[in-house]
């Protein structure tokens, strides 16, 4: 990993809460995910794991403090910025229930780059948007002649799962933030699934911020850590 | 930079929901329709109305109002007031600046149509719709004291065809207590139809109205008395209904409006059908009014539908708007996409209402014709129309913005924490 690239993200001195009055979800003194890195953060239910990513994501709007998102501040830019850059270097997998029903599954891999030029770009080294959407569904052992059309309701949810790992995927992110999108899944699955999204963020170079309750998914990861040391707001039940 | 592949999410998102997005469509179609099948007849209606007399300049009538007065000579709706001598009929025929006049004289029927005693002039100068000619379908004008012309309905619905007999009775009702058997017309013409009152009624003349009113008829005191019959012709009547007056310069009306008012012999009453029917058409226009105002409000209900349609489907929607915005979309790229399905729903129910209103009258536009004499000008959709259904999906996008507002807000508060 090189130290001196611009991080994935960067947080420093941080705190965040939902409302002005409320008591902060989030307080983090410092973090740091490396280019490329594949890190694992455990929290308990309601410990702002979630509340994490939104900020990471330049979705919620933090007041106090710097945090970094591939070298954009998520902090201070403002909300158009914070958009662009989501849609053009992020990728996000939810815990269940990540695919638009009305779109067919090839088409639910694609949106990302109908939502950013940059992103439909980088699929041109192979072939476009529909080969490489083709191409990740098959990485991801979803046989596209299969599934390419298939209503996305249609689908089990490691196979939504898988799917949403693709949309992620697809246009080369550098960064991947994925929420508990192993929670529903059994054990076998959830290995294999977390088995190939590793390989396809090696592949791609993506940096992986990955969250969980389960603490028993951290050996997968390049470095793991528990949410409760770096946020000292931490009040989520113990797990 | 950030696009938003708004269109396709739109249409795919309300082809998804399809049970609701048709039935929301379909209301708003129902609306459409009812709206602007209202119009439509309305319009017609009026034209219809406006069409029924042209060329005439003026009325002439016992006194009572000038609605009044039009609605008898002319729409053949209530009983003349009173009747006019035919001396004062005379004198205000010859006064300057009079081209032509055309007595008429009302009160009797046949089989529910009224019958109207005139003379063969009122073919020649009674115009309708934009100064269109009587013309006859069938057959010529009047012959002799016993001959009849009927108007398009009246030989339609009672299969009258020239050459046969009918008989007239006295009184204007379907069911009259006089019957004057003795009294058979002969038919010689049918006229074409005009979608006007023309359409209903039965022609004699005077004279042979006068003849049965004396109880006399052809089969009795005037058998085989062809040739005196013209002399009987000109045999005048003590009194008639009305008449109507052609003059030389429309610009006369006026003065010979002023001159019968004030006519010092009898109590009479001039109108210049235009400004009667005007007149006229202002009571009506309430009732009009009213009308299209609850066709408006159908139409708004049929919004409002829209508008319930998508606030239901909106909490279940709040994953799928954190889905997108995890994509990148901005909060205004969700406020657009419901704005959008609002008005994508209302243009289809639009474009499907001006179909199935176009559709509806292309089969009873016939119907309208035949029974109510109100003709439809245009069978085709128009501009008309077109800014009606640009209307209808101005105002659902207006209204989609509250929903549109709320999920708009919602996409920002929930984050990437949806809790469904
Ligand atoms: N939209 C919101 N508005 C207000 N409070 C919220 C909102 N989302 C989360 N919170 C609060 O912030 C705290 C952290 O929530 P968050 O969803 O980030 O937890 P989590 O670690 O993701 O939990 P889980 O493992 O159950 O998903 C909770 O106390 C929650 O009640
Ligand atoms: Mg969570």
């Amino acid at each position: 990993m090189t130290q001196s690239a611009t991080p994935a993200v960067l947080i420093e001195d941080l705190r965040f809460a939902y409302a002005r009055k409320s008591p902060p979800v989030l307080d983090i003194a410092q973090f740091r995910v490396d280019p490329g890195e594949r890190v694992f953060l455990r929290g308990a239910s309601g410990s702002g794991k979630s509340t994490l990513l939104g900020v990471i994501a330049g979705i919620l709007d933090v007041s106090h403090g710097r945090i970094e998102a591939l070298g954009t501040d998520m902090a201070h830019a403002d909300a158009a910025t914070r958009d662009q850059t989501r849609a053009e270097r992020l990728g996000v997998i939810f815990q269940m229930f990540n695919l638009l029903p009305y779109l067919p599954v090839g088409e639910n891999v694609m949106l990302p780059c109908r939502f950013s030029a940059g992103r439909a770009r980088a699929t041109k080294v192979n072939g476009g948007p529909a080969a490489d959407a083709r191409r990740l569904l098959s990485r991801l052992e979803l046989d596209p002649a299969e599934y390419w059309n298939a209503a996305s309701r249609s689908l089990s949810v490691g196979q939504q799962q898988r799917v949403a790992a693709a949309r992620a995927l697809i246009g080369q992110p550098s960064l991947i933030l994925a929420d508990e999108p192993t929670s529903a899944l059994d054990t076998d699955r959830r290995d294999r699934f977390i088995a190939l999204l590793l390989e396809e963020c090696a592949s791609s170079g993506a940096a992986l911020l990955f969250v969980s309750h389960d603490g028993g998914l951290a050996p997968h990861f390049d470095r793991a850590l528990d949410l409760s040391e770096i946020n000292r707001a931490g009040t989520g039940e113990t797990a | 930079m950030s696009r938003f592949p708004l269109p396709r999410l739109a249409l795919r998102s309300v082809l998804n929901r399809r049970a609701t997005a048709l039935l929301t469509a379909l209301t708003v179609a129902i609306s459409v329709t009812l709206f602007l099948g209202v119009e439509k007849v309305r319009h017609g209606a009026r034209a219809s109305f406006e069409n029924t007399i042209s060329g005439t300049d003026l009325i002439v009538g016992a006194r009572s109002s000038p609605i009044n007065l039009l609605l008898y000579s002319i729409f053949h709706i209530g009983d003349p007031t009173n009747a006019i001598s035919w001396q004062s009929y005379e004198a205000v025929s010859g006064a300057p600046s009079v081209a032509w006049t055309v007595p008429i004289s009302l009160g009797d029927s046949h089989r529910g149509f009224r019958v109207v005693g005139t003379d063969n002039r009122f073919f020649e100068h009674y115009k309708y719709a934009n100064r269109r000619d009587l013309e006859f379908e069938n057959g010529g004008p009047l012959e002799d004291t016993f001959s009849a012309v009927i108007g398009a309905r009246v030989a339609d619905e009672l299969g009258y065809e020239v050459g046969g007999e009918l008989i007239v009775a006295h009184g204007g009702g379907e069911f009259s207590f006089v019957q004057h058997d003795q009294n058979p017309f002969t038919l010689t013409g049918i006229l074409a139809p005009t979608g006007t009152p023309v359409d209903r009624s039965v022609f004699v003349r005077l004279d042979g109205l006068d003849a049965i009113h004396d109880g006399a008829g052809p089969g009795e005191d005037h058998a085989g008395d062809a040739h005196t019959e013209d002399d009987h012709a000109h045999a005048e009547p003590d009194q008639i209904t009305a008449f109507l007056v052609g003059l030389d310069h429309p610009a006369a009306a006026l003065r010979l409006q002023r001159q019968v008012n004030t006519y010092p012999d009898e109590a009479l009453q001039a109108i210049i059908p235009g400004m009667a029917l005007v007149q006229l058409w202002s009571v009506i226009g309430a009732a009009e009014t009213t009308l299209t105002l609850i066709a408006a409000f159908v139409v708004l209900t049929g919004l409002v539908s829209i508008l319930t349609a998508i606030l239901t489907s909106l909490n279940e929607r709040r994953r799928e708007m954190a889905i997108l915005r995890a994509l990148g979309a901005r909060p205004h790229h969700i406020f657009a996409l419901l704005v959008s399905e609002a008005a994508l729903l209302a243009l289809a129910g639009a474009v499907l209402g001006t179909a199935l209103t176009y559709g509806l009258l292309a089969v009873l536009a016939p119907v309208l014709e035949a029974r109510y004499a109100i003709l439809i000008a245009q069978l085709w959709p128009g501009l008309y129309d077109l800014a009606i259904v640009a209307a209808v999906t101005g105002a659902a996008a207006l209204l989609g913005a509250f929903p549109a507002w709320r999920a708009y807000r919602n996409s920002l508060a929930d984050g990437m924490t949806i809790r469904v």
